[in-house]
């Protein structure tokens, strides 16, 4: 059952098939047109029958040169761009280019417009993981509670859509503010879905979280010990999930965060051992949970008065070679954007960090050995966001 | 039937054993009943298909096929005639006879059961004496149209698909089988109407609640069927997040129907099987089997209609707890369901044959054991599922549908 040595990524295909065949194994391309993998990513299998001997990822197929059109257009116009590094949590990454210029501008942005942001983001860290639970139970083989979590991910569209106009890309940040305070009646509306939402919460669990095929399904399923989630540069739940508690929002914390009482749940092994599949699904259903809590205490604390945005130049201009970064906990994560300022209106260079594309690299180690099935839940339970490995 | 249709040419003048015709009217009799019941189990697969979306999207808050016809009802016909219609793609790289051919394998496997499935009191295609035999023996066929489609597809999907299924549905035959042995042994009769009427129209009298052995064969059988039919949580050889669709991924147009037709028809196979095997089938209560043998004239029919009627609601019923299960559970792991099968059901049903022979030799010195055991298990049958519906009244109340989003939102 020794894997086989197969460097890929320097190899042409025909290669590795060849190779392949001579082991009297099976290849099989698990996508890109596949449909758990959740976007267009390639996982060449090599299969013995039902256990694979290896899985590697291959990526790239989502690749829209984001990073080089951060380097190409303004500061501000690259804003709608930001949306399209992470389309399930839009939110976050515009706040991370958001916060990055600023800190190359040095703006302070008012305690309203950040509390505008901080309900956006949570609101949208919660769809995300809704996304990502829903499309987790459907790999699984159960289909319900999908169209069950996008109802309430619904509902969250119709909130964000009365926020910004829009229902996926939100482009709703801007450099040193937000582009529209909450509408009237925002914060009433919020409270209500809040309320129906913590109960639907507790149906979501009792319905998959704690089905017992389910647990049995995942539990004990490629664990990841804490060591080795440090080693491969995981973030975010998946980080959490085998027991090493850092979350962005309470280790590095930014914008008002600092507020805020919150728990970043951490993996227990509850039904397994810490840090299998099943441990990174509920992190992601309780922190959503978290996210309520979030929510109520922005709710409760927002400031009254005061604008939404900072005075930033009209056109932004720096000096050349200025370096400013920003780190922001998205639903996936760590995610982090690093830019130097050009000559001109626009960057020298912009760099973005994110968590899907170092969740890839675990897969060729972790699947060794598991089974098909097993595959499609390791990846679900990852939470890897085809545009966000790419960029 | 063929009593029956030598009665006819008997009115008709002519003695059945000489008139040269008689064996062309034999053969005209087995053409119609056969276009009748592959008509009726086409229309029962595509009503499922209807119904079992509107169950799903009920389940799920959504709103299902409800375009076409009252209720979305004739959504069925427009999705048949559309398969109909699509060109029938054939891949270059496969195998072509058996490509074409394996959908036939298995509609004739499916087809084959109803001759010997009960319907009411006296509508069965043919009451063969080794009835239940003859099903399990029918079945099988549709393993080989499977692996066929799965081989002949030329695509490492569909042959996985297609080897899983082989695995599951040869593996759960065995218990399955082994859980159907407890009615036959208790009826003394392979015949699927003798079976029946060796039970009652009572919930006491059905095999289920005879003891406690048959009631987990019933259990056996049921996970069996659910296996044996590619449903949840058994639906591995059309794992679509795993193999996109299985055994059928390169079928189109009217060969892929035929898949689904089989897939969907068989939630009835299954539950009228189960229905009539554990639950009493058409019995009446408190009508004997003798005493509807000697009915005549209107009350005949009335009595036959509701015999129908009886036995429909119980599979129905079991059709739609088929659903109902596909649309809540997780689907088991390869390994998992092999597990079950060969570590808990097999062993579990072979238990159970020989509980119940022992058991009936028990019956057989004290009948008061039995009828104390019939009517415990029954009360504990009624109990177990009012205590169900208290539960899920609860959690209906706890967590329902009852915030409006729609209004002013």
């Amino acid at each position: 059952m020794k894997p086989l040595e197969i460097p890929t990524m320097d190899m042409t295909s025909k290669e590795v098939m060849r190779r392949i065949e001579i082991s009297g194994d099976m290849l099989l391309n698990m996508g890109p047109q596949h449909p758990s993998t959740h976007g267009v990513i390639n996982f060449l299998v090599q299969t013995d029958g039902e256990v694979m001997k290896r899985a590697i990822p291959e990526v790239g197929y989502l690749h829209r040169s984001l990073e080089k059109i951060g380097e190409r257009c303004t500061y501000n116009g690259y804003m709608p761009y930001t949306d399209r590094v992470d389309y399930i949590t839009a939110m976050c990454a515009n706040q991370g280019w958001a916060m990055a210029v600023e800190r190359l501008l040095g703006i302070t942005v008012p305690k309203r417009a950040e509390y505008c942001r901080t309900i956006a983001c949570e609101l949208n860290r919660i769809s995300s993981h809704l996304v990502s639970a829903g499309t987790m139970a459907m790999d699984i083989g159960a289909v319900t509670p999908f169209p069950y979590a996008l109802r309430e991910r619904e509902y969250i569209n119709d909130l964000l859509e009365e926020l910004c106009g829009a229902r996926l890309t939100y482009n709703y940040l801007r450099i040193g503010g937000v582009a529209f305070d909450l509408p009237s009646n925002f914060e009433e509306k919020l409270g209500t879905f809040l309320d129906h939402f913590e109960k639907i919460l507790v149906e979501f669990n009792r319905l998959i979280t704690y089905n017992e095929i389910f647990i049995k399904r995942l539990a004990h399923l490629a664990p990841i010990p804490a060591a080795m989630a440090i080693d491969y540069c995981l973030v975010g739940p998946n980080l959490r999930a085998s027991g090493v508690q850092f979350d962005v929002r309470k280790d590095l914390p930014y914008s008002v965060y600092p507020e805020f009482q919150f728990d970043a749940p951490v993996g227990k092994g509850e039904v397994g051992t810490v840090g299998d599949s099943w441990d990174r699904f509920w992190c992601r259903c309780e922190e959503m949970r978290q996210s309520c809590r979030i929510l109520r205490q922005c709710l409760a604390q927002i400031p009254k008065e005061g604008g939404t945005m900072a005075k930033v130049p009209r056109k932004i201009k720096l000096p050349e070679g200025t370096e400013a970064y920003s780190r922001i906990e998205s639903a996936r994560g760590d995610m982090q954007y690093y830019v130097i300022a050009g000559a001109g209106e626009n960057a020298y260079r912009v760099k973005i960090r994110t968590g899907s594309f170092t969740a890839m690299g675990i897969i060729d180690v972790l699947s060794r050995g598991l089974m098909i099935a097993d595959l499609v839940a390791l990846i679900a339970s990852l939470d890897v966001v085809a545009p966000e490995i790419d960029r | 039937m063929q009593a029956f249709l030598d009665s006819l040419i008997r009115n008709a003048g002519h003695d059945p054993a000489t008139w040269p015709w008689t064996q062309f009217v034999y053969l005209a009799a087995m053409g119609a009943v056969s276009f009748a019941v592959i008509n009726f189990a086409a229309i029962t697969a595509g009503i499922f298909s209807w119904a079992e979306r509107r169950v799903a999207a009920r389940m799920q808050s959504r709103v299902g096929p409800n375009r076409v016809g009252p209720g979305g009802f004739l959504q069925w016909v427009a999705d048949a005639v559309k398969l109909l219609l699509k060109e029938d793609l054939v891949p270059d790289e496969a195998d072509q006879f058996l490509f074409r051919i394996a959908p036939y394998f298995m509609m004739v496997g499916f087809a084959c059961v109803f001759v010997c499935l009960p319907f009411s009191h006296r509508l069965i295609v043919a009451d063969m004496n080794v009835g239940i035999f003859y099903i399990l023996a029918v079945t099988a066929l549709i393993v080989v149209g499977i692996i066929m489609s799965g081989w002949s597809s030329n695509s490492k999907w569909s042959l996985f698909g297609a080897i899983r299924s082989a695995a599951q549905i040869i593996s759960y035959e065995i218990p399955a089988g082994m859980a159907l042995m407890i009615p036959v042994m208790l009826a003394g009769t392979l015949s699927t109407q003798g079976i029946i009427r060796a039970q009652g129209g009572w919930p006491w009298q059905w095999y289920v609640f005879n003891n406690p052995a048959a009631l987990v064969a019933f259990l056996i059988y049921f996970i069996s069927a659910l296996a044996e039919g590619n449903r949840t949580p058994f639906d591995l050889p059309e794992a679509e997040s795993e193999l996109v669709s299985g055994y059928n991924t390169e079928y189109s147009g009217m060969r892929f129907s035929y898949f689904f037709l089989v897939e969907w028809g068989n939630m009835w196979i299954m539950s009228a099987l189960a229905s009539t095997m554990f639950f009493g089938g058409w019995q009446i209560p408190g009508l004997s089997p003798e005493h509807f043998d000697a009915l005549t004239g209107g009350v005949a029919v009335l009595a036959e209609v509701a015999s129908l009627a009886i036995f429909a609601f119980k599979t129905l019923i079991f059709v739609f707890i088929v659903m109902w299960l596909r649309w809540t559970l997780p689907r088991i792991r390869v390994d998992q369901m092999m597990n079950m099968c060969w570590k808990y059901l097999v062993p579990a049903s072979f238990a159970g044959v020989l509980f119940v022979g022992v058991w009936m030799l028990i019956v057989h010195a004290a009948p008061w054991i039995g009828l104390v055991m019939r009517l415990g298990l029954t009360a504990a049958g009624a109990l177990g599922v009012t205590l169900f519906a208290l539960r899920t009244l609860k959690n209906i109340r706890d967590t329902g549908d009852k915030f409006d989003f729609t209004s002013n939102w």
